[in-house]
């Protein structure tokens, strides 16, 4: 019985704990953790069980009140939704337990709204993931971008600027997805994903779908930051509260390139998008810009925060690369690195909100490399996550990349090939600058001791002081769960992506 | 030509809401400018839907019992005003969240022009 | 032809992973560092001791095969153990016993920093050499390579100064870069011919693909293995990673780092294109002319050195050409004498390595020019350096004199006389940048030295060891571990193929 209402119970026991939360909490406040926990691993825990039904038995489909699609709204697990519902809930029941000690810490009289404010954030992400509508899909996206502003925020004085502007942004791009909805409605009728899928490609060369599709994509782009849209990501995310950063950082942009997969490839056939419009080599060009563009700046970064912003600007050209060169190899690439990057990132973000717990503030010059004494376990964490951004084997980074340059190789754009390759050097650039940082010592400290003279009591003179278990624990998790990723990602691609792929690549 | 641009007058109208609105949204320097291109834009593809709904010689969507309900088609399309009705909720909600960050961002900087909020929050 | 036997073994994941099971163990011992030296020692005898065992099926072509995991679909993580496999690893876990200890001697004699960084890298190191010895495809191989590059940056920035963290930094570049190609090759292999398994002989077999494709392959595959093969001018690397402690120095950069480059170098060329499409290319051309160039240079380039470890550098370079070359010439001889090379250029290498380091340890002398009556004070060690340096130069009956000889005679079997003439050229230039050494430390004196003797025993013992390693396997290459046979199977089996 559980399993035929799956796709709708994991948005839904997001939105009830949302609105418990403020109720319940505010009688008693230290009921949040639990209701927060609980909602995340519940619906994580659907989640899994989830993926193993579809991987199994199928496509699971519910229908909105019952009303049969495409009147009704549908709500659909497959493999690609159960996958992305997986990453999301799971690395937000990481990220959530982290957040429990930075926000008493950084927002303790809006712990509450906060969560609750959380809630419908995941929500929104996990709604936009399941629904088969496409309008229903924007009330979603709409439900999570107003909640991330929010989110966002909260933070110090400036993020209410870099919140508006990302509502301004934002905003523009949700409309004009709107707006696309509207054309292709116009045309055929209907809203449903797969009736979309079967109305369409009589219709193909109608401007009025042509420009739909085009503002669709757009629409998405910019939520997506595909550069050169990506102008709202750094500061969102460097201003935002670290707890905030590390929730959204990792899964915000991913749906919204779920969203473009799903429109690129699902409702509309690949084929439209590589042949017969051309729009793929465009989506590849700007990715690859923005690979190069979002490396070379992260270079330039003094803030830590900052500096993974830019990367993932950098990284999400990773995932439009795969997703425009359209071929299986690439879109394999793409969808893993989907995963890759969330445990990535979250883990460095989560890094991020460690030091600035500990040590009050994330700028790169300022680190020394007293933090390789008093936060080991954060910083072997962080070196984990930076060999995997670079992409050193045997971590998860190695492997997206791999399918990707084979994706790249198979289409014969060897420039791409080259971008790609390129970028993992200027990634290892700005990653081993802050790892010099971290573990050796700096050019000051050099010369006055000399190397002979300094003895092992050294280590002992300086104290441990690393993060709480409730801090490290889910920092750790990410950095081991990078390393499995990486090893074991036959598995995870015969088992569960090339499922994923729709056959007419 | 003329017929072509008269019989879709609506839409050029939407267009132009839409343009104006973009307009207010990048041109502008005080934020309350922006916001204001911002719900202009919204509604502009609010009155897009709602136009693409209508049909000539039809009526309301309610029920009328001179029609009958087999002859939907004397009937306007009830859809996009539904999904309309919706996304109006959603420029509500986020208008209300952007007033929100005004306001916050006036608590903090007493300026609502983007030059000055530059200078102010270095 | 024939036709080696494989069957299932786990030994060689047990030879790859015992160093690093030790690795944790070091890290916990880091306040007691006699119980953390233990870890690395047991693991050096255990790992030499798995690697041993594989020595007599490798020498009747049965192989050892050990699937670890599928790493991508249709690819695994493979080790296999193959003559070439077994002989290169061979040479990487014997000389890390006596590293290991000289290690303990030098770090405890000038009482370096961090030691419990460096001892536990330098087992990492050794697990990466030990699974690029093993591949048995080219994901395997990178998989190890790019482990082998980052566990030897903390080694070679170990001291921490200005000059060793920017030292540090060129290497990363360098190597980095070079993984980047290795892997853009091998991306490029995969998509040509669907398989990335390690063949002899040659993974293109009949496949027909244009001469141009050929050779950016080629090239590519080059740009990756050259890097740590140093093959000019991408050799750069070399000569300013000798700021790395000279343990690190000796083993890493004369053994497991630039060994395993060329060990890459023989891979690509051997069993990966095979002789026949390297000729029917002239990719071997190419990497004749690269070599050629590179030993020239490298040792007029040693002369100009004062800074002993860096004139030893520059030498390596120059002789990691020699392997090159040997590979380049695509004969029966040109590659035993190639392969040899390995095992012989290591053993006298690590000897004149250890003894530079001795040295500084003892006198904290590191030019040339400071050097006179060195012998005098220690004797033995000078004496090795003495052994080292004859075999360097090719003079019997140190071993370098036995892969120098096949390597002539490999260039004559090529009709190559230019390259027998760049040889007998080189061993001139060896014995005129590395025999002046000896004169000074014997016929000179200054009052450097008075009241010095030799280094530590532990440092003293590993370099006499090796220098006599040496001057027995001159004598009889076959001594222990059948060498010589090692070099003539594998090079017989790439020659003939597989078909």
């Amino acid at each position: 019985m559980i399993e035929q209402n799956l796709p709708v119970l994991i948005p839904v026991s997001f939105l009830f704990a949302a609105l418990l939360i403020p109720l319940i909490g505010n009688w008693k406040q230290s009921s949040t953790y639990p209701l927060v926990f609980g909602a995340v691993g519940f619906a994580f825990f659907l989640s899994i069980y989830g993926l193993s039904r579809v991987l199994t038995d199928g496509a699971i489909h519910y229908q909105l009140g019952g009303w049969i699609p495409p009147i009704g709204i549908e709500y659909v697990l497959d493999p690609l939704s159960s996958f992305m519902v997986v990453v999301i809930t799971g690395v937000a029941l990481l990220v959530l337990v982290h957040s429990k000690s930075v926000v008493e810490l950084e927002l303790p009289e809006k712990l509450i709204p906060y969560y609750s404010i959380a809630m419908l954030f995941l929500a929104g992400l996990c709604g936009m993931v399941v629904t088969g509508d496409l309008f229903n899909l924007y009330v979603f996206l709409e439900i999570s971008s107003l909640s991330g502003y929010a989110l966002i925020a909260v933070g110090e004085k400036r993020s209410s600027v870099a919140a508006f502007r990302y509502l301004l942004l934002g905003t523009i791009g949700a409309s004009f997805y709107l707006l696309g909805l509207g054309f292709l409605y116009i045309v055929t009728g209907s809203l449903n994903l797969a009736d979309l899928a079967k109305i369409l490609p009589h219709i193909y060369l109608e401007p009025t779908v042509i420009v739909g599709f085009v503002l669709m994509v757009g629409g998405v782009s910019i939520k997506m930051a595909l550069f050169p849209l990506h102008g709202w990501l750094p500061d969102a995310y460097t201003l935002a509260p670290s707890a905030s950063s590390a929730l959204i950082a990792p899964i915000g942009t991913k749906v919204a390139a779920y969203v473009m997969i799903r429109i690129v490839l699902f409702v509309f056939e690949p084929n439209y998008f590589r042949d017969t419009l051309h729009v793929a080599d465009i989506i590849t060009w700007v990715s690859a810009a923005g690979i190069l563009f979002g490396s070379i700046m992260a270079m330039a970064q003094d803030e830590l925060k900052r500096m993974l912003a830019y990367s993932s600007v950098a990284q999400i050209g990773y995932i439009g690369l795969g997703l425009g060169m359209a071929n299986p190899l690439a879109l394999t690439g793409a969808v893993l690195h989907v995963l890759n990057h969330a445990f990535m990132k979250a883990c460095l973000f989560l890094v991020a909100g460690n030091l600035r717990t500990k040590v009050g503030h994330s700028t790169i010059s300022e680190f020394d490399d007293s933090l390789r004494k008093t936060m080991p376990w954060t910083m072997a964490a962080f070196s984990i996550a930076a060999l995997s951004m670079i992409g050193i084997p045997p971590t998860a980074g190695f492997f997206s990349k791999w399918y990707l340059i084979l994706g790249g190789i198979e289409n014969s754009e060897w420039i791409f090939v080259a971008v790609i390759l390129s970028s993992s050097l200027l990634n290892a650039v700005y990653f081993f600058r802050v790892l010099e940082k971290v573990y050796l010592r700096s050019k000051d400290t050099v010369d006055v001791h000399h190397a002979h003279n300094d003895h092992v009591k050294e280590n002992q003179a300086v104290k441990r002081n690393e993060v709480g278990f409730s801090m490290l624990a889910p920092t750790i998790i990410f950095a081991i769960g990078i390393v499995l990723l990486g090893i074991f990602n036959a598995v995870l691609v015969n088992e569960v992506i090339n499922l994923i792929i729709p056959a007419g690549i | 030509m003329l017929d072509f641009i008269l019989g879709h007058y609506a839409y050029w109208f939407i267009l132009t809401l839409l343009l104006l609105g973009l307009y207010g949204m990048l041109m502008k320097k005080n934020l309350v400018k922006k916001l204001i291109g911002m719900i202009i834009f919204q509604t502009s593809i609010i009155l897009f839907y709602v136009a693409s709904a209508s049909k000539w010689n039809a009526t309301v969507p309610v029920y009328d019992p001179s029609i009958g309900i087999d002859q939907a088609s004397q009937y306007i399309n009830p859809l996009p005003h539904t999904l309309m009705l919706t996304a109006i909720v959603v420029g509500v909600a986020t208008i209300g969240v952007a007033l929100a960050l005004l306001i916050s961002i006036y608590r903090q900087y007493h300026t609502l022009e983007e030059p000055v909020l530059l200078e102010r929050m270095k | 032809m024939n036709v080696a036997e494989v069957y299932s073994s786990s030994i060689p994941f047990y030879a790859v992973f015992v160093s690093l099971i030790a690795v944790p163990l070091i890290l916990l011992s880091s306040r007691f560092p006699n119980l953390r030296e233990f870890w690395t020692i047991a693991a050096s005898f255990l790992k030499f001791a798995l690697v041993f065992t594989l020595l007599p099926d490798a020498l009747h072509d049965r192989v050892a095969e050990c699937r670890i995991l599928e790493i991508t679909p249709g690819i695994d993580l493979a080790l296999k153990t193959d003559a070439f496999g077994v002989f290169f690893a061979l040479i990487a876990s014997g000389l890390w016993i006596f590293t290991s200890f000289y290690s303990i001697g030098y770090v405890r004699g000038l009482n370096e920093q961090k030691q419990t960084r460096y001892f536990a890298s330098f087992a990492i190191c050794l697990s990466a050499t030990m699974g690029i010895a093993f591949s048995a495809n080219l994901i395997t191989f990178i998989v190890f390579y790019e482990i082998l590059t980052v566990a030897t940056y903390p080694l070679v920035i170990h001291k921490e100064t200005p000059v060793a963290i920017s030292a540090g930094r060129k290497y990363l570049l360098y190597t980095l870069s070079a993984g980047v190609l290795l892997i853009a090759a091998a991306g490029w292999t995969y998509s040509l011919i669907g398989t990335l398994d390690f063949q002899p002989g040659g993974m293109f077999g009949e496949s027909a693909i244009s001469g141009e494709a050929m050779k950016g392959l080629f090239l590519l595959f080059l740009g990756g293995v050259g890097v740590k093969a140093s093959i000019m001018p991408i050799h750069s690397w070399l000569p300013t990673a000798m700021a790395a402690p000279t343990p690190v120095s000796a083993l890493l950069h004369a053994v497991a780092v630039v060994k395993s480059g060329v060990f890459g170098v023989f891979r690509v060329v051997g069993f990966v294109f095979g002789p026949d499409v390297m000729a029917a290319h002239g990719l071997d051309i190419i990497l004749l002319i690269l070599s050629g160039i590179t030993i020239i240079m490298a040792s007029l380039l040693a002369f100009n050195e004062d800074n002993l470890k860096r004139r030893l550098a520059y030498s390596t370079v120059g002789h990691l050409s020699y392997i090159v070359m040997g590979a380049a010439l695509l004969s029966a001889n040109s590659f035993t004498g190639g392969i040899l090379h390995i095992a012989t250029h290591a053993t006298m290498k690590i000897t004149l390595f250890f003894c530079a380091g001795a040295i500084y340890v003892n006198v904290h002398k590191e030019n040339i020019s400071d050097l006179d009556g060195v012998g005098k004070a220690m004797p033995w060690t000078m004496g090795a350096f003495t052994v080292g340096a004859i075999g360097l130069a090719g003079i019997p009956p140190v071993d370098g004199f036995i892969s120098k000889w096949y390597l002539g005679a490999g260039a004559l079997e090529s009709g190559e006389i230019i390259a027998l003439m760049i040889l007998v050229i080189s061993g001139l230039l060896n014995a005129g940048y590395l025999f002046p050494i000896v004169h000074r430390a014997f016929f000179r004196s200054s009052k450097n030295f008075d009241g010095h003797g030799e280094a530590h025993p532990f440092m003293v013992v590993p370099l006499i060891v090796t220098a006599m390693a040496s001057l027995l396997f001159g004598l009889a290459p076959n001594l222990f571990f059948q060498f010589y046979d090692l070099a003539v199977k594998i090079s017989q089996s790439v020659i003939g193929g597989v078909h």
